[in-house]
């Protein structure tokens, strides 16, 4: 099955995917912001500023998914010996880190009206910023080791020890008495926010999970030519 | 209506900077990750440009090296 994911087969279908990805996120973005600022309503108590929500929120759960698929991919291609999952990681992991970052400023942002105050050492805000040094470590660790056994080694110890961080968001509003508050969105009962909230939200997670597919697209294109660099150099 | 979409009830501020930083951040990563990539295929066509026939000729047998020579103007 691994075979089907060799950087050669690929390309052809990586190089020319950008520019439609990009087409449908500028669309499907559009969309988006037309409805989170423009025709979704207020909130009853937070007013206006609940728009924020439709930046925050799926900018925090795509940074989530990406350390959470970097880490699946890290540990399966250390088992298995698949180079190219390593090429996957390093490839989603600029967007998930920026993703991140995003989810902390929008959040503080939220915070200055809604709490009286630009940050708190919350737990899920601190355990979000914990998040933040991960991706960084992982970025850094990439950058510092020429070797690639070592780093595959370093960047899935990362991995493992930042997934354990995970949970501790998704849980510590539920596990500590925080100023954040509870999940509005469950999958597994009912949610609590109106739909005319959800389908701005939904459409603003689209267009974020497309601008981090053109991301990883663009980047692990970038890492492929640099490998045929190394190439041509060997000829 | 207009006044209401930029004040938002005195929330304006907030919010449209909150969209402001996520754009901006949006658009940087994209330059950033287009210059990376730009530069990359730029140096493998400068070195392909470098290689003698033969050589040339084995680097042109990989289709992947194929794709990156017809693909100059993608993304």
């Amino acid at each position: 099955m691994f075979k089907y994911f060799e950087p050669n087969k690929i390309f052809s279908v990586t190089s020319k995917a950008p520019k439609y990805v990009l087409l449908l996120f500028i669309i499907v973005l559009s969309i988006g912001l037309a409805e989170a600022l423009i025709f979704s309503p207020e909130d009853y108590k937070q007013s206006h500023s609940v728009r924020i929500m439709y930046v925050h929120v799926p900018a925090a759960w795509i940074s989530l998914g990406i350390f959470s698929s970097i880490t699946f991919l890290s540990i399966v291609g250390y088992i298995f010996k698949i180079r190219n999952f390593f090429l996957i990681s390093k490839s989603l992991a600029p967007s998930g880190l920026v993703f991140n970052i995003v989810a902390l400023v929008t959040g503080s942002i939220w915070g200055k009206p809604t709490w009286g105050t630009w940050w708190a050492w919350d737990a899920r805000i601190t355990s979000m910023l914990i998040l933040v040094l991960f991706y960084i470590m992982y970025l850094v660790s990439w950058r510092i080791y020429e070797n690639k056994d070592k780093v595959f080694k370093i960047s899935t110890v990362i991995t493992t020890l930042g997934i354990i961080n995970v949970p501790i968001i998704r849980y510590s509003v539920d596990w500590w008495n925080t100023l954040h508050q509870p999940a509005s969105i469950n999958i597994l009962s009912k949610s609590s926010i109106h739909v005319s909230m959800l389908v701005p939200l939904l459409i603003m997670t689209a267009a974020f999970a497309l601008f981090s597919l053109l991301i990883f697209l663009m980047k692990y294109n970038t890492e492929l030519i640099k490998i045929k660099n190394k190439g041509l150099d060997r000829l | 209506m207009i006044n209401e979409i930029f004040l938002m009830n005195g929330y304006g501020l907030y919010v449209w900077s909150a969209f402001a930083f996520t754009l901006l951040s949006f658009v940087s990563l994209y330059l950033i990750t287009r210059i990376q990539y730009v530069k990359e295929k730029n140096k493998f066509i400068s070195k392909f440009g470098n290689l003698n026939s033969e050589r040339a000729a084995s680097a042109k047998s990989q289709s992947i090296n194929r794709e990156i020579l017809s693909n100059i103007s993608s993304i």
